[in-house]
């Protein structure tokens, strides 16, 4: 019987006593700050634990934390959502996608709205569970809409694996898998003439989990070398913020900029390799990706190898599909708040116009979006 | 979304390379197409996501981090004792 139970790992990573110890810690080491530290989380799977757990109350006044674009539906822009919706509208089509997705506004609606006016769209857990779709529906074409970042992005090559050896001629794929090391540097040195992102306030990065789990901690390597930016990959679990934290705040007193992991029990330097090499044999960057709040990000997605193009429902339904770009909403300042120049409660539609029930920008989309988790766990409530 | 729960494997079989896996006692199956064969073994903690194993969780890694962290509360402790004490001791009613 080993010793380790799986109790310990739900409840050994939140315990309280714990993270008032951590407190305890960073109030006291953080007294020898020489400049207050911004920190950014870049993961929204971090931030709603951030917000869940109150942590910002347990911070000296020294340490901020900025809200980063970590949140895969979040960052969909209406462009890409107008093509789910189209897509699901064709005859004879099915479109399969996580359940994320549902109420995504696009500009035509969510994917909600396309299934209440009569579309099949499908919202499933495990992007395995479109085979079974794709095969009681011999008659229909099925298009997997693919969305996530590195964390998700294996298991959509898997089903496209399985589909290929299979022979399988009824799924197709709308690849929307983006990458977080790029939108990094865009949030500290976009080459972005329009964005001025040199005023950025981001002093450190607490690296995602589970992103990280897939391409180990080596895609940071060039934060604290090149940007002069200290990282630690940290786990989802209060415990693990707190610790990280602790981490960074000893790296600027001791005047360290180094990449750590705190998340040691299922990060390594070099991450899942399968994964790895799954995703090099389908996928290759695009140059461009349109992120929602932030705009083009260059070779932040992935797309389909042209030799997979039988496949590729870009390609495929290119006639059908609309070019053209939408503007974020005028008020929304996701992009500021993203870049650490604004929290959601500056946003002068926050909490009215602007709700989770009817998301006006990307950071109130999705419960792991910066304003969603103000929203829920902030005094609004 | 990246809500990935910690899992124990109870079951693998290997002609669908699906594991059977514990999480919070509920029993469900995971591909294992992301891990290596004979990577995961009966009894191992997992990390599953959108119905893949993603990782595996090294136990002494866990084991570590806990011990570490029953320290730091063990000190907490022993620090409140020691504040309590000392107030005590400088208690300006002593002896009243
Ligand atoms: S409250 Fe809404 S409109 Fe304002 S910044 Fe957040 S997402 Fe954008």
């Amino acid at each position: 019987m080993s010793e380790l139970q799986l109790k310990d790992l739900y409840e050994g990573f939140r315990n309280p006593e714990v993270i008032k110890g951590f407190a305890k810690l960073i109030n006291e080491e953080a007294k020898q700050l020489k400049n207050p530290i911004n920190i950014m989380e870049v993961c929204g799977g971090h931030t709603h634990s951030i917000m869940k757990f109150g942590l910002p109350q347990l911070m000296p006044e020294n340490i901020n934390f900025i809200h980063g674009p970590g949140c895969p539906v979040c960052i969909m822009p209406k462009e890409r959502i107008d093509h789910a919706y189209i897509l699901a509208e064709q005859e004879d089509t099915i479109l399969v996608t996580l359940g994320d997705m549902i109420k995504v506004p696009g500009s035509r609606g969510s994917l909600q709205d396309a299934r209440a006016k009569g579309a099949d769209v499908r919202f499933v857990y495990s992007p395995l569970d479109t085979l079974k779709i794709a095969e009681e529906n011999p008659d229909k074409k099925i298009i997997f809409f693919a969305i996530g970042f590195e964390t998700t992005t294996p298991m959509s090559t898997a089903l496209i694996d399985v589909v290929l050896k299979r022979d399988i001629k009824n799924i197709f794929f709308h690849i929307n898998h983006v990458t977080v090391p790029e939108v990094m540097v865009e949030l500290i040195d976009s080459r972005d003439e329009h964005v001025d992102s040199y005023n950025n306030r981001i002093d450190a990065f607490l690296g995602p989990s589970h992103v990280s789990v897939i391409t180990g901690s080596k895609i940071y390597e060039k934060f604290p070398k090149e940007y002069n930016r200290p990282v630690v990959v940290a786990g989802f679990e209060p415990v693990d913020v707190m610790e990280a934290i602790l981490m960074l705040v000893r790296q600027f007193n001791e005047g360290r900029c180094e990449l750590e992991i705190e998340y040691k029990r299922l990060v390594t330097h070099d991450g899942n390799v399968k994964a790895q090499a799954l995703i090099e044999k389908y996928f290759e960057k695009a140059s461009l990706f349109k992120w929602r709040g932030l705009g083009n990000v260059p070779d932040s997605a992935y797309k389909l190898r042209a030799e997979f193009a039988e496949i590729d429902a870009e390609l495929v339904y290119a006639d059908i599909l609309p070019r053209e770009e939408i503007e974020d909403h005028k008020l929304c300042i996701c992009g500021d708040i993203l870049r650490g120049m604004a929290k959601p409660n500056e946003c002068t539609i926050f909490g009215t116009a602007c709700k989770p029930t009817s998301p006006l920008g990307s950071c109130m989309v999705s419960s792991e979006g910066a304003c969603a988790a103000y929203y829920k766990y902030g005094n609004l409530i | 979304m990246c809500l990935s729960i910690p899992s124990k494997v109870v079951k693998i079989d290997k002609e669908r390379n699906v594991a059977v896996v514990d999480t919070m006692g509920v029993t469900r199956e995971a591909g294992l197409d992301l891990m290596e064969e004979e990577d995961v073994q009966i009894g191992d903690y997992v990390l599953l996501h959108i119905g893949f194993i993603m990782n595996k969780i090294d136990e002494e890694d866990a084991l570590e981090s806990l011990k570490i962290y029953k320290e730091i509360i063990e000190k907490m402790e022993e620090e409140d004792r020691r504040e309590l004490i000392e107030a005590d001791d400088n208690c300006p009613n002593r002896g009243v």
